[in-house]
C-alpha cells in the first residue's frame, strides 16, 4: 500500500460524486436555458436534412399483412374529446360534420363524410410509431390527400398543410393542430382515413377523420380533424412551432 | 534493479476521441434512459401489440431512476434533443477514429490479435480471473482479451446500437421497405437497441474496474498525456529511481 492511497481513494470518490452531481445539475440547468436546448435542435435540423438526403421523395413506408395487425389497436392521448360540438355531431354519427378545406387555396371546398367515402380511397396497414417508443399496425382506409388538395388547387405560396382538431387539450380551451410540408402532404401513403381495420374510425382513434403520416410520429397524425387549413407560415399558429407538441417542445421533424 | 522509463502508449487522436467518448456515451445513455422511461416496456416483433406480451416490463416500478436520467425529472421532449444531438457527436467521433485508426495501422498493429495472442487465450484467461495483469514491457500491448473485447465493441456493439438506433426512425424505414427486419422488426430493434446499450454499459464497469486494478494513475495518465511508465527488472547497474 503507498501511504497516500487513502488520500488518492477520498479524492476520487469526491471527485466522482461532485462530477457526478455537477453532470445532472449542469444538465438540468443548461436544459431549462434558452440557447442550449436551440443549440441540440441544431441536431434535429441535421437529422432532417440527412433524411431527405438518403431517401427518395416518394419511398413508401414499410407496409404489412393483416397477419401482422395488432389485435387491439390502442388509443394514446384523447380518447373522446371534450367538446359540446364535437359530442353534438358524435351523437348524429357525424352526418352534420363537415371538413372544411380552406386557407391559401384558390376553392376553399367543404366535404361531408359521405364524400369522402365517395371518393377513390386507398388502403394501407402500416405500422403506427409513437413517441414514447410503442407500436401498432393497423389497417387504415382513406382518402389520399393529394386528391382533396387537387380539387382545392394550393395557392402558390402554400407551403404547409395544419390540420385543426375538435380535441381540446388545455384549460384555457388550446385544440390540437397539427402540420406537414408539402412533400409529405402529396405523399401517396399520406391519406385521411375514416376506416381502422375494415371498420368506421373509432371515436378513441380519432373519429371521423384522422390523418396518416406514415413515415413521421404519432403526434403528427392529427385525430377529429374539422378543418384543414393551407398556410405559407405556421409561426402566428398556436405557439408558432406548427402543432400542440412542437409548442411543448417536440420535433416539428418527427421521423426520427 | 528497477528501472523505470515513459513510454509513448496513446497518441493524440486516440486520447481525444476517448474522452470525447467518455463525456457522449454519458449524454446518450442517461437521455436514453429518459426515452426509455416515456414507455419502460421492451417487445419482440414488428409491433408493441402482435398478441404477445413485453419481454419486459418496468411500468410498475416507473423504468429508470430520475438522478439516471437526462434531464433529471420526466420531460421526453427534451430527453429526444439531448439524445439525438449526441448521437450526431457520437457517430461524427467514432468515424473520426475508425479513419484515423485504420489509416494509422492502429487496427492491425494494436488490435488484431496475434497468432501468439490465440495461442495465449486460455492463459490469458486464468490470469484474468486471477487478477493478474502483464508488468513492464508487457503491459506496454494490449492483451489478447482487451483486444477481443475493444474490437467486439467497436465492430459490433457500437455499429449495432447505431443500426437499431436509425432503424426506429420511421422516415429511415421507407429507405428500402422493410430493412428494419432484419432486427425482426422495430420493436425488435429497440429492444436490441437497450441490449446494445447495456453491453456497452457492462463493458464500461469491466473496463474501469481493469483500469483500476492494473495501476489506476498510470493509466489515466496514459489516456490523458500519453505516458504510461514502465517498469521493468534489469540486471544492469543502480538507477536514480525516476525516469
Amino acid at each position: 500500500m503507498e501511504p497516500n492511497s487513502r488520500t488518492r481513494r477520498m479524492f476520487l470518490r469526491v471527485a466522482l460524486t461532485s462530477v457526478g452531481g455537477a453532470l445532472l445539475a449542469g444538465c438540468d440547468a443548461l436544459s431549462r436555458t434558452q440557447w442550449f436546448p436551440k443549440l441540440l435542435g441544431a441536431g434535429e435540423h441535421l437529422s432532417s436534412k440527412a433524411h431527405h438526403l438518403a431517401t427518395p421523395r416518394k419511398a413508401m413506408a414499410q407496409e404489412f399483412t393483416e397477419a401482422d395487425l395488432s389485435p387491439f389497436f390502442r388509443s394514446n392521448g384523447t380518447a373522446n374529446p371534450n367538446d359540446a360540438t364535437y359530442q353534438a355531431l358524435a351523437q348524429n354519427n357525424f352526418v352534420d360534420w363537415r371538413l372544411r378545406v380552406d386557407g391559401r387555396v384558390e376553392r376553399p371546398m367543404e366535404f361531408s363524410l359521405a364524400q369522402l367515402r365517395a371518393m377513390p380511397s386507398r388502403t394501407q396497414i402500416t405500422r403506427h410509431d409513437c413517441v414514447e417508443g410503442w407500436s401498432a399496425i393497423g389497417k387504415w382506409q382513406g382518402v389520399p390527400l393529394a386528391t382533396v388538395l387537387d380539387l382545392v388547387k394550393p395557392a402558390a405560396d402554400a407551403r404547409y398543410v395544419v390540420f385543426r382538431c375538435a380535441d381540446p387539450k388545455d384549460d384555457d380551451g388550446t385544440k390540437y393542430y397539427e402540420s406537414i410540408d408539402l412533400e409529405d402532404a402529396y405523399h401517396p401513403q399520406t391519406i385521411l382515413a375514416y376506416d381502422l381495420n375494415d371498420r368506421t374510425l373509432p371515436i378513441a382513434n380519432g373519429a371521423p377523420l384522422r390523418v396518416r403520416i406514415e413515415r413521421q410520429l404519432g403526434y403528427k397524425m392529427a385525430k377529429y380533424i374539422m378543418r384543414i387549413e393551407l398556410v405559407d407560415s405556421f409561426a402566428h399558429i398556436g405557439g408558432g412551432k406548427g402543432g400542440y407538441w412542437e409548442d411543448g417542445g417536440y420535433e416539428w421533424y418527427a421521423g426520427i | 534493479m528497477a528501472r523505470q522509463y515513459l513510454y509513448k502508449r496513446h497518441r493524440l487522436p486516440i486520447r481525444i476521441t476517448h474522452w470525447v467518448n467518455v463525456l457522449v456515451l454519458t449524454l446518450v445513455l442517461m437521455s436514453g434512459l429518459q426515452i426509455f422511461n416515456a414507455h419502460p416496456s421492451l417487445y419482440w416483433g414488428k409491433s408493441s401489440y402482435t398478441g404477445a406480451g413485453p419481454i419486459l416490463d418496468l411500468h410498475a416500478s416507473g423504468g429508470f431512476p430520475w438522478w439516471a436520467t437526462i434531464p433529471g425529472q420526466r420531460w421526453l421532449a427534451m430527453g429526444r434533443r439531448w439524445h439525438f444531438f449526441f448521437a450526431w457527436l457520437f457517430v461524427i467521433n467514432g468515424v473520426l477514429y475508425l479513419a484515423y485508426s485504420f489509416l494509422s495501422r492502429h487496427v492491425s498493429r494494436d488490435l488484431v490479435p496475434t497468432r501468439s495472442d490465440w495461442r495465449s487465450i486460455g492463459r490469458s484467461i486464468v490470469d484474468h480471473l486471477l487478477l493478474r495483469h502483464p508488468q513492464g514491457e508487457a503491459a506496454k500491448h494490449y492483451n489478447v482479451l482487451q483486444k477481443l473485447a475493444y474490437l467486439a465493441l467497436i465492430f459490433v456493439v457500437l455499429p449495432l446500437i447505431v443500426l437499431t438506433g436509425l432503424s426506429m426512425s420511421p422516415w429511415l424505414n421507407s429507405l428500402f421497405s422493410g430493412w428494419v427486419d432484419i432486427f425482426g422488426g422495430r420493436q425488435s430493434a429497440r429492444t436490441i437497441h437497450f441490449i446494445a446499450a447495456s453491453l456497452i454499459v457492462l463493458f464500461v464497469l469491466i473496463h474501469v474496474f481493469e483500469v483500476i486494478v492494473t495501476g489506476f494513475w498510470n493509466n489515466l495518465r496514459s489516456m490523458i498525456t500519453g505516458n504510461y511508465r514502465v517498469s521493468t527488472q534489469t540486471n544492469e547497474g543502480p538507477t536514480d529511481g525516476t525516469q
